[in-house]
């Protein structure tokens, strides 16, 4: 009661809210001033070669899968063996460092394709490991991933619910 | 009445501490930029030799600790106190660095403000008389910091615009009450400013308007301008913060010209070199001013030198939670 009545007392006088709101009007002033002339990414560059690096990605990844169909598996059978080889390019291109750069390079191409995503996973690994085998690598190595798997399985719980209600 | 102190926040040394002997050392990135030929030692690589890259970045600032004690011609059981700061969590390149040296140790943590922050503590400590020789020294490392505060070191992610470059090494001086070198004569203490940033991808942005604030509290203080020094030099505003804190200050009727330089845009060729709109952490202005500047300052470039090193005082927890980043600016000037 008394620590809200005080508030009140101290929002009332006239000189503090002048003050605070002349922060506020600085920090907007400012606020505008940074995205005025903040230099903008090289929006159309990234595009491309994002667009060309994922592309080659999944160029490698189809042929994979290619020659994986040509041993006679079919699509389904060949699909698992695919995202396991890609998973382990991925993982030897960060083991070796060249996948930050790659990262650095290419953005949202070397990214979004899977083996960004094992990327993710063997970077912490790599970091962690250096705390210990279980409170490290262990605790840690989802850190980046993590968020990745828990929102796509909520997603795909949400999807398969949409999809269980509206079909007949 | 404090007999030593100017206008707001300034005091002026009547016995100046005298910078007697520095060290640098610096990682690979920054030895393949403008200034690599100032620096007492160029790493090969980011880890030393060591198997942590915080382990290293102790052994870094051991080094540039025992070099500034070397150049100073000094036993290290005469230093009575030892100063330093780094950016990890409670402050451990430091502490751990202490271990090693056995000297009377006080830790600071002033994010990359530490270099002038330390610089003005010493400074009182000696004109106060409570100290014939200090050492002051401060150190960052590219990986214990993107470890600490972004992302592990071989993730893929593309760096914005605004984002700035750690750099790794340290810088260390020696400061003693009598000697011959360049004196540190000035010292402006900074206020926690925060305009309301929360972009951790722009730390030059965030921390502008706490160098302009220092800036014109100094101005205001000592009745000097722009003109009076040969160089201005700001800590680790890289290329956007520059331009910030050249809007911000011209507001105010404070023109900044061909005399002012950062810290973080004369370590590297950011034009050649990846590392984003330029240097940041506590290294970036020691090497520099110790390295660089000081060398420049014997050469007779530059008498009367202004270093302002900002530090943003956020943790990743505190941006996690939304929180703005409070800012921080320390400003000592350095005359020959």
């Amino acid at each position: 009661m008394t620590s809200q009545k005080a508030k009140k007392q101290v929002s009332n006088l006239p000189h503090m809210t002048q003050a605070s709101q002349e922060e506020k009007r600085r920090q907007l002033a400012y606020k505008e001033l940074l995205q005025k002339k903040r230099p903008r990414p090289r929006y159309l560059r990234n595009v491309l070669v994002a667009f060309v690096v994922g592309g080659a990605i999944a160029v490698l990844g189809q042929l994979v899968l290619r020659f994986f169909m040509s041993r006679g598996l079919d699509l389904d059978a060949a699909s698992a063996p695919t995202l396991a080889v890609m998973i382990l390019v991925g993982v030897i291109a960060t083991g070796l460092g060249i996948y930050d750069e790659l990262g650095e390079f290419a953005g949202a191409g070397a990214a979004v394709p899977i083996t960004g995503f094992a990327n993710t996973i063997v970077a912490a690994a790599m970091d962690f490991k250096r705390e210990g085998w279980v409170l490290g690598m262990g605790a840690k190595m989802f850190i980046i991933a993590g968020p990745v798997i828990v929102y796509a399985s909520l997603a795909g719980i949400v999807v398969a619910f949409i999809k269980f209600i509206t079909s007949p | 009445m404090a007999a030593k102190k100017f206008g707001r926040s300034t005091i002026k040394f009547t016995n100046p501490p005298i910078i007697v002997g520095t060290g640098t050392v610096v990682g690979p990135m920054e030895g393949k930029g403008p200034l690599a030929s100032d620096f007492d030692v160029v790493l090969p690589d980011h880890a030393y030799g060591e198997r942590t890259p915080e382990r290293s970045e102790t052994k870094i600032l051991e080094q540039a600790a025992k070099i500034a004690i070397e150049r100073a011609k000094i036993d290290k059981s005469m230093v009575d106190y030892y100063m330093a700061g780094d950016l990890l969590n409670q402050i451990i390149s430091a502490g751990y660095s202490a271990r090693q040296l056995s000297i009377p140790y006080f830790g600071l943590y002033g994010a990359c403000s530490t270099c002038a922050m330390s610089l003005a503590l010493a400074g009182m400590v000696i004109d106060g008389g409570f100290a014939d020789y200090v050492l002051i020294a401060c150190s960052s490392h590219y990986q214990t910091a993107e470890r600490q505060y972004r992302y592990p070191i071989e993730l893929n992610i593309q760096r914005k615009t605004t984002s700035q470059y750690t750099v790794t090494g340290a810088g260390a001086a020696v400061l003693a009450s009598s000697g011959t070198g360049p004196k540190v004569t000035w010292a402006t203490t900074g206020k926690v400013v925060d305009l309301g940033s929360k972009d951790v991808n722009d730390m030059g942005g965030a921390m502008a308007p706490a160098a302009a604030d220092t800036l014109l509290t100094h101005f205001g203080d000592t009745g000097r301008g722009p003109g009076d020094y040969d160089l201005i030099l700001t800590g680790d505003l890289a290329s956007f913060g520059s331009e910030m804190l050249k809007e911000l200050v011209k507001d105010n009727g404070v023109e900044l010209g061909d005399n002012y330089r950062d810290c973080g845009l004369m370590l590297f060729d950011t034009k050649s070199q990846r590392v984003g709109a330029g240097g940041s952490g506590c290294a970036c202005s020691a090497v520099v001013t110790f390295g660089h500047v000081l060398r420049e300052m014997e050469r007779g470039t530059y008498r009367n030198v202004l270093l302002i090193a900002t530090g943003a005082l956020m943790s990743p927890l505190s941006c996690q939670q939304g929180e703005s980043i409070p800012c921080i600016a320390h400003a000592v000037v350095i005359e020959a």
